[in-house]
């Protein structure tokens, strides 16, 4: 049906079915303030910068089996250490692995931890402050107590324990970041949830009999997603450097994989003769965890205003 | 308690406000002992399922079965996990948390050596933050648009972005090896140790009151970098949320009225529209100082800073348990503590909330 | 503006640089330490057995029996000036020195021997065992550890065991002599006092403890009245420095006198370095890969044998572990009596896979290698992951601290697993015992001290020959049997032994006579002069 309507649209011009006063449906409507959201977005030069910085990432990560000569974890005893030059551009480790390989291939890791941790804190903060700012009462109370505890938790320390619990790896150190990030987005949800909990659309799903799971899914989380994405792009630098610090404590990601924190835990021995080993891959975490603070600066700009004057 | 939201959005809206004082003040000590039960449940649950194995930490690889079993029984880990936390949790509210594995002291001791270093640390880090980020925050919203404005973004920016452990140990390097301006890691050089009999643990402060000067240099040589390391994540958020309270008042119309009737610009932007960005600080401020505390454990390592986040991390690798859950206990309520008393300050100052 | 911010950090910084800059080098008669001492968890004798708190005790309790700085090969009497044997070899009388006096000012006595030996058996900690094989129990040895006069002791043996084992046993850290009157004064609950001597000392070495903040420093203070002569440094201090980076800075700052941490390529770094140098001493601490037994594949020999041919010994050599690990192959360490120094296998990756094929695993499969979290193991396991990679089998690294390492190994949960091993005293039944012998293979029989229980390797063969070893009194014969047993091991037992640490410490060129030996716990404060 949707694609029935873009069609039709066509003979007006997309941007005139997308610029239209009277939207015919809800998927233009959508579509339509999409588009304008993004007509401001792209005069913003901060955000585009971290749009084109985030948008490299992915675009290196994609492209990395094309961009290097290896998988970066080639080991070649007798090259080790060498300082940066034509053939090795940011030179090598101590097992003799190309630093460039393994910062390119190293953006897969980082990035695979921004996207996990997203998919898992999103729904799950979603849900706990939606559900509690809805129904309100004693769940309310009670699912905020435990959002408390959780807040009032030295996060580093708690993500530290649980992967220590858990045991160290890439993939536990993904669920220690998701546990100890989703209570502020229960928060923020629930504060959204209880503005508009006596709107009258809500009241009138609840006299059409819906029950409270559609009422809070269909009509309540919506309205909550636009300061939850906000808050999560500018998360996103914060889940890099704590997984990069969970790395160089060795909590982190295993050897033989090319992560930025694990990389820069082991030039640390090597920090007064071979300087590049540690301080190629803390450039490589500076620049993209700035480019998701730039991204989210952006999006807070032209998604949720409110939040006070900040570009 | 909005004000628990840790990077942006601070304090803008108050979700519910409760009807008075009395109440409130029952409330937060309810949650806060609700807080401090559930930081121990939650650690000691953690610290029973941990792989690392504290009878293990104690007799060592080498030990024989029946050593290592002798001390399972000595710990309790043979007894129900509800009556070892009950057990654990009684002699806890006492402000007992057993001993300490790995220094074979009371916790509460090693707490009490360990975390007046982190509490020096956070507190001149957030000074450095106060000091340096409010006027920061205050010209680039004065100047918007202008070229420090850009500087103070961009440098609040990569406040937000560098990994600190990195920066500690470049700065380590630059400013200890290579150019030989300050001192190096730890809390001071260790020919002054026992100069000063500790009475508070803050070492600026006991040397100072002993009026043992040489020290008191020595030792602020060597916070001046962790603390600035810690100082620039607080700088950048101070900077930042200054910056955008301002703007808010420089766009109100008493602002406009005061301009008209000729007040010099100044007076109008000290005086009047910082004034009442003042009050709306102090939940930045207190917020910041939170995260620091908690937040120190990777400034510690670099700097082998022998505070409460470098103990109970190295607690954590040794299956130090009770450490573990005494430090992160201590921490949890002092966070909470921060946010309460800024909480109620900002409804003492700010005459809206009163 | 900006020009203004950037002038204020300039001068600054300036300021800061004039006033901070740190008193260059060490006072004259302090000597410092910088060292990871994490594992220092407790300082009483009867239970210290890791390395850090082995050096400590060393310096501050006379032992029964010892080794001297002047010849680090030769047993000596400690505390004992002579000591005779009963024909049957069950029976040792300790004649004791003169004139020893303990940090407190009590004159040592026969009492204080008798009494820290039966201490040891009584309190049950980790290291009991060493005397223990003598058929020591708590019930027994105030029999067994007799005073006969002021100056005597005696002690009863029933184990057969050759002697120089015997005495090579009480030059461990449980020979160390307690002052019983200070610690009986601080016994509480009839703990001997355990809790006490835990973080306080009660020796007669040449120093003693003054301070100890664990995960910072251990301040020692020099025993004027020490029975060698006041050691020319007033105080020694052993400044926890958890990162062989931040060693090598206070090091080359001149903040600390020695370094004992860095890794082989900082050391290579130092090398020609103004005011700096390097000792090299030898080890005796081994490292090793070990097969779980009750892996299917890992327990078949001919698998064992393509992997010790597939690791890249030389290339490792001659790369992360440069300088700091030297080749050996066998389970006694090379430079100490007995030791068998052959090493035949290198990589040759055709061997292995034609091995591996024979095996019926030619098509590789899957396995976990785990090792400790740190510098050179990470290294040496990825370079062992690499290689098993061209043999077609596929290793996943685990990472862990020492407290989660250990408990798995000794639940015989891993597969394979790169750890280090160093002799508990100068004789070869040490780590015979701990390598060869396995008298009981079931998993109730719980030998978890033994490493060849824990990689459940039962060979009647080397069990008895380790057993028989241990008895021989004949010196000649002895040390032929343990190199025999040696030499079959490499073949044919669970483990590819690798390499064999050697010792590097950075130090100032100032500081001199700083000497070290083979064991863990040969190291001598009391010559270092400056």
């Amino acid at each position: 049906m949707a694609l029935l309507d873009t069609n039709n649209a066509k003979t007006g011009g997309l941007r005139n079915w997308l610029l239209s006063d009277s939207p015919t449906n809800a998927f233009q409507a959508r579509a339509q303030r999409f588009y304008i959201s993004w007509l401001s977005f792209r005069v913003n030069p901060i955000a585009m910068m971290g749009l084109f910085i985030v948008g490299s990432l992915v675009v290196v990560a994609i492209l990395a089996p094309w961009l290097t000569g290896g998988e970066g974890i080639e080991q070649n005893l007798t090259n080790r250490l060498k300082a940066p030059d034509k053939e090795h551009w940011f030179g090598t480790d101590e097992l003799g692995r190309d630093i460039y390989d393994r910062i390119i291939w190293g953006s897969r890791v980082t990035l695979y931890i921004v996207f996990l941790v997203s998919i898992i804190v999103m729904p799950i903060g979603l849900l706990i402050g939606t559900i509690a700012g809805y129904m309100g009462g004693w769940v309310d109370t009670i699912l905020m107590r435990i959002t408390d505890i959780f807040l009032a938790f030295p996060r580093l320390i708690l993500a530290l324990a649980f992967v220590s619990a858990l045991g160290p790896g890439l993939e536990n150190a993904i669920i220690a970041i998701a546990v100890t990030t989703w209570s502020p987005y229960a928060r923020l949800a629930r504060a959204e949830a209880l503005t508009v909990r006596n709107s009258e659309y809500i009241l009138a799903a609840e006299i059409q009999g819906a029950s409270t799971l559609r009422i809070v899914v269909a009509h309540v989380v919506p309205m909550c997603l636009p300061s939850i994405i906000v808050r999560l792009t500018l998360d996103m630098a914060g889940i890099i450097l704590t997984a990069a610090g969970l790395g160089f404590l060795g909590l982190g990601a295993q050897p033989p994989l090319p992560e930025w924190g694990v990389m820069i835990a082991t030039g640390r021995d090597f920090l007064l003769d071979q300087w590049w080993i540690s301080t190629i891959p803390g450039f490589a975490i500076l620049l993209a965890s700035m480019g998701f603070n730039l991204l989210g600066d952006g999006l807070r700009d032209v998604l949720d205003p409110r939040s006070g004057d900040d570009g | 308690m909005s004000n628990s939201d840790t990077s942006i959005g601070i304090g803008a809206r108050k979700i519910s406000p409760l009807p008075s004082y009395i109440n409130k003040i029952f409330h937060v000590l309810f949650a806060l002992l609700l807080t401090f039960i559930g930081l121990m449940a939650v650690t000691f649950v953690i610290g029973r399922v941990l792989p690392t194995d504290p009878a293990m930490a104690i007799v060592g690889n080498r030990a024989s079965e029946e050593v290592y079993q002798a001390m399972r029984l000595q710990l309790g880990l043979d007894k129900p996990i509800l009556v070892q936390f009950w057990l654990f949790f009684t002699s806890a509210i006492q402000g007992d948390f057993g001993q300490s594995i790995m220094t074979s002291r009371p916790v509460v001791e090693d707490i009490k050596r360990f975390f007046p270093a982190t509490l020096e640390l956070a507190t001149l880090a957030t000074l450095i933050g106060v000091v340096v980020g409010i006027p920061f925050g205050v010209l680039a919203a004065v100047h918007k648009g202008k070229l420090i404005d850009h500087f103070v973004r961009v440098f609040g920016l990569i406040g937000y972005s560098v990994p600190i452990f990195w920066l500690g140990m470049v700065s380590l390097l630059v400013f200890y090896a290579w150019l030989d301006l300050l001192p190096g890691p730890g809390r001071y050089d260790f020919y002054f140790e026992g100069v000063v009999e500790p009475v508070t643990g803050v070492i600026l402060f006991d040397s100072a009151m002993a009026g043992e000067w040489d020290m008191f240099y020595n030792a602020l040589g060597h916070i001046v970098l962790p603390a600035s390391m810690l100082a620039f994540y607080s700088l950048a958020y101070i900077s930042r949320m200054t910056r955008s309270f301002m703007l808010d008042q420089l766009n109100q119309e008493y602002v406009l009225t005061a301009r008209v009737k000729g007040l010099p610009e100044r007076i109008v932007i000290w005086s009047h529209a910082f004034r009442n960005v003042l009050v709306q600080l102090i939940t930045v401020i207190g917020l910041s100082y939170a995260n620091l505390l908690e937040g120190s454990v990777l400034t510690e390592t670099v700097f082998a800073w022998p505070g409460i986040g470098l103990y109970i991390t190295n607690s954590l690798f040794n299956a130090d348990m009770n450490a573990v859950i005494g430090g992160t206990v201590v921490i949890g309520v002092c966070f909470v503590g921060i946010n309460m008393i800024s909480d109620i300050l900002y409804r003492l100052v700010d005459p809206r909330a009163r | 503006m900006k020009k203004l911010l950037f002038a204020l950090a300039l001068t600054g910084t300036m300021t800061i640089g004039t006033v901070f800059t740190a008193l260059a080098g060490t006072p004259d008669d302090t000597f410092v330490i910088a060292r990871n001492t994490a594992d220092i968890i407790n300082l009483d004798p009867a239970e210290v057995f890791e390395f850090s708190g082995a050096q400590v005790i060393t310096n501050i309790y006379d032992r029964v029996m010892t080794f001297e700085p002047d010849n680090l090969t030769k047993l000596v009497g400690g505390t004992t000036e002579s000591y005779t044997f009963s024909d049957d070899g069950k029976t040792i009388t300790l004649k004791m020195r003169s004139g020893i006096v303990f940090h407190s000012g009590n004159p040592m006595t026969a009492d204080d021997v008798a009494f820290s030996l039966q201490r040891v058996v009584k309190l049950k900690k980790t290291p009991s065992f060493i005397i223990n094989q003598f058929g020591w129990n708590p019930d027994n040895v105030d029999k067994m550890v007799q005073v006969v006069d002021a100056n005597t002791v005696k002690l009863t043996i029933t184990a057969d065991l050759s002697p120089g084992l015997v005495l090579n046993a009480l030059s461990a850290g449980i020979g160390s002599v307690v002052d019983k009157k200070l610690v009986m004064s601080h016994e509480k609950d009839g703990d001997l006092g355990y809790e006490w001597l835990k973080t306080h000392s009660a020796g007669s070495g040449p120093y003693s403890l003054k301070t100890w903040k664990a995960g910072e420093l251990i301040i020692l203070e020099a025993h004027a009245k020490d029975r060698h002569g006041a050691p020319a440094m007033k105080r020694v201090i052993l400044r926890h420095v958890a990162e062989a980076s931040a060693q090598r800075l206070l090091l080359e700052k001149g903040d600390v006198d020695v370094a004992e941490d860095l890794t082989a390529d900082q050391l290579k770094g130092l090398a020609g370095k103004s005011g700096v140098a390097i000792d090299t001493f030898p080890q005796s601490t081994l490292m090793y890969l070990a097969f779980n037994q009750k892996h299917e594949a890992l327990s078949k020999p001919k698998v064992q044998e393509a992997l010790r041919y597939a690791i890249d010994y030389k290339g490792l050599v001659g790369s992360v572990l440069d300088g700091s690990y030297k080749i050996h192959q066998a389970f006694w360490p090379s430079g100490m009596w007995a030791s068998y120094d052959e090493t035949p296998y290198s990589k040759d990756m055709a061997k292995a896979k034609a091995l591996l094929a024979e095996s019926g695993h030619g098509n590789g499969f899957k396995i976990t290698i785990d090792t400790l979290n740190k510098s050179p193991f990470k290294e040496v396991a990825q370079s062992v992951q690499a290689s098993l990679k061209e043999l077609g089998i596929e290793g996943e690294i685990i990472l862990s601290d020492g407290a989660t390492l250990w408990p798995k190994y000794r639940a015989r949960k891993h597969q394979l697993i790169i750890a280090r091993w160093g002799p508990d005293y100068s004789d070869p039944h040490s780590n015979a015992d701990a390598f060869a012998h396995n008298p009981d293979n079931r998993d109730e029989a719980k030998l978890t001290g033994k490493l060849s229980w824990r990689n459940a390797w039962a060979n009647e063969g080397a069990s008895n020959d380790a057993e028989a070893a241990a008895k021989e009194t004949n010196l000649e014969k002895r040390a032929a049997m343990y190199q025999a047993l040696q030499k079959k091991m490499q073949s044919d037992s669970s483990y590819a032994i690798m390499f064999q640490l050697v010792g590097k410490i950075g130090r100032r060129d100032n500081v001199s006579n700083y000497i070290r030996g083979a064991t863990f716990d040969q190291v001598y404060f009391r010559t270092v002069t400056k």
